[in-house]
């Protein structure tokens, strides 16, 4: 058995829910900043967004509650991204994001439990367009 | 650059390497960029107390190197599809991340020519620290 269970009634709760839009305008500067800090010189992503800009774009309502928590793991790291993209986001546009927490998993680890959040992210253009359809996974353990 | 063509590639074509060197100053700049301020990315003694060997790489930085190199790749006229990334090992600052990328499988599907290219980022010691998956759109040169 993986011991005593992590997830707790407060954690279960937000399965399935969906919180946002959070909505984000895409500005040409954004997209400048954001290239220049992940040093890629490709002059397209002065209008467009390159591949991980989702990133930037944070569903911080859902995360704030997952990372802040009580439950007794207190460390976290990123497991895995995964991003569909479905048109480009460009500057102008008006970018809204749905998330929700889909599945918990608790495994017995060598220090202890790790708990495995999975989440998945909809971002939709003003035109009402999925632009991307992203899932990520937050280790806490 | 030149353009890379469906005609091209064949399973187990590889894609040009790309190596990055990210600094504390690069993972600022990003957490700025991003939003993500989690302490473990500029900040050493925090990284240290959660018993980290010091300032770690964003996963998410070391993926957006992954999604340059293919871009990089595909050109004007080439389209990523998906990109995808786990992250299984960490990167430190002040040390080389060696990006790789090789295709893995070509098909057709819904007219378009596509191909999976199997991903992955090295530390120096040649351990991955993240694998991935990208599926992209080639343009046929016919």
């Amino acid at each position: 058995m993986a011991g005593e269970s992590v997830i707790t009634e407060e954690l279960n709760s937000l399965l399935n829910v969906e919180f946002g839009p959070e909505v984000y305008e895409i500005e040409k500067g954004m997209l400048k900043r954001f290239a220049e800090a992940i040093d890629d010189p490709n002059p397209k992503w002065l209008e467009e967004a390159p591949p991980t800009f989702a990133a930037a774009l944070v569903p911080h309502e859902l995360l704030h509650k997952l990372f802040n928590i009580d439950i007794p793991l207190k460390r976290l790291l990123n497991g895995s991204s995964d991003l569909e993209y479905l048109q480009p986001i460009k500057a102008g546009d008006v970018i809204s994001v749905t998330s929700k927490l889909t599945r918990l998993r608790q495994v017995p680890g060598a220090e202890g439990p790790t708990l495995f959040m999975f989440t998945e992210m909809t971002y939709t253009n003003q035109r009402g367009e999925v632009v991307i359809k992203g899932k990520n996974t937050y280790i806490k353990y | 650059m030149t353009q890379v063509y469906y005609e091209d590639i064949a399973e187990g074509t590889e894609i040009p390497a790309l190596v990055k060197y990210p600094t504390t100053m690069q993972l600022v700049k990003y957490a700025g960029a991003s939003g993500d301020f989690y302490q473990i990315h500029y900040d050493k003694d925090f990284a240290q107390a959660n018993g980290l060997p010091g300032v770690i790489v964003h996963g998410w930085l070391t993926l957006s190197f992954l999604g340059q190199m293919v871009t990089d790749w595909l050109g004007e006229k080439g389209r990523l599809l998906k990109l995808n990334g786990s992250y299984r090992g960490m990167n430190k600052v002040h040390e080389d991340i060696i990006c790789n990328g090789k295709v893995i499988k070509k098909y057709e599907e819904d007219g378009k020519n596509l191909a999976r290219v199997e991903i992955w980022a090295e530390n120096p010691l040649g351990e991955k620290t993240v694998t991935g998956t990208a599926i992209v759109a080639l343009p046929f040169k016919a």
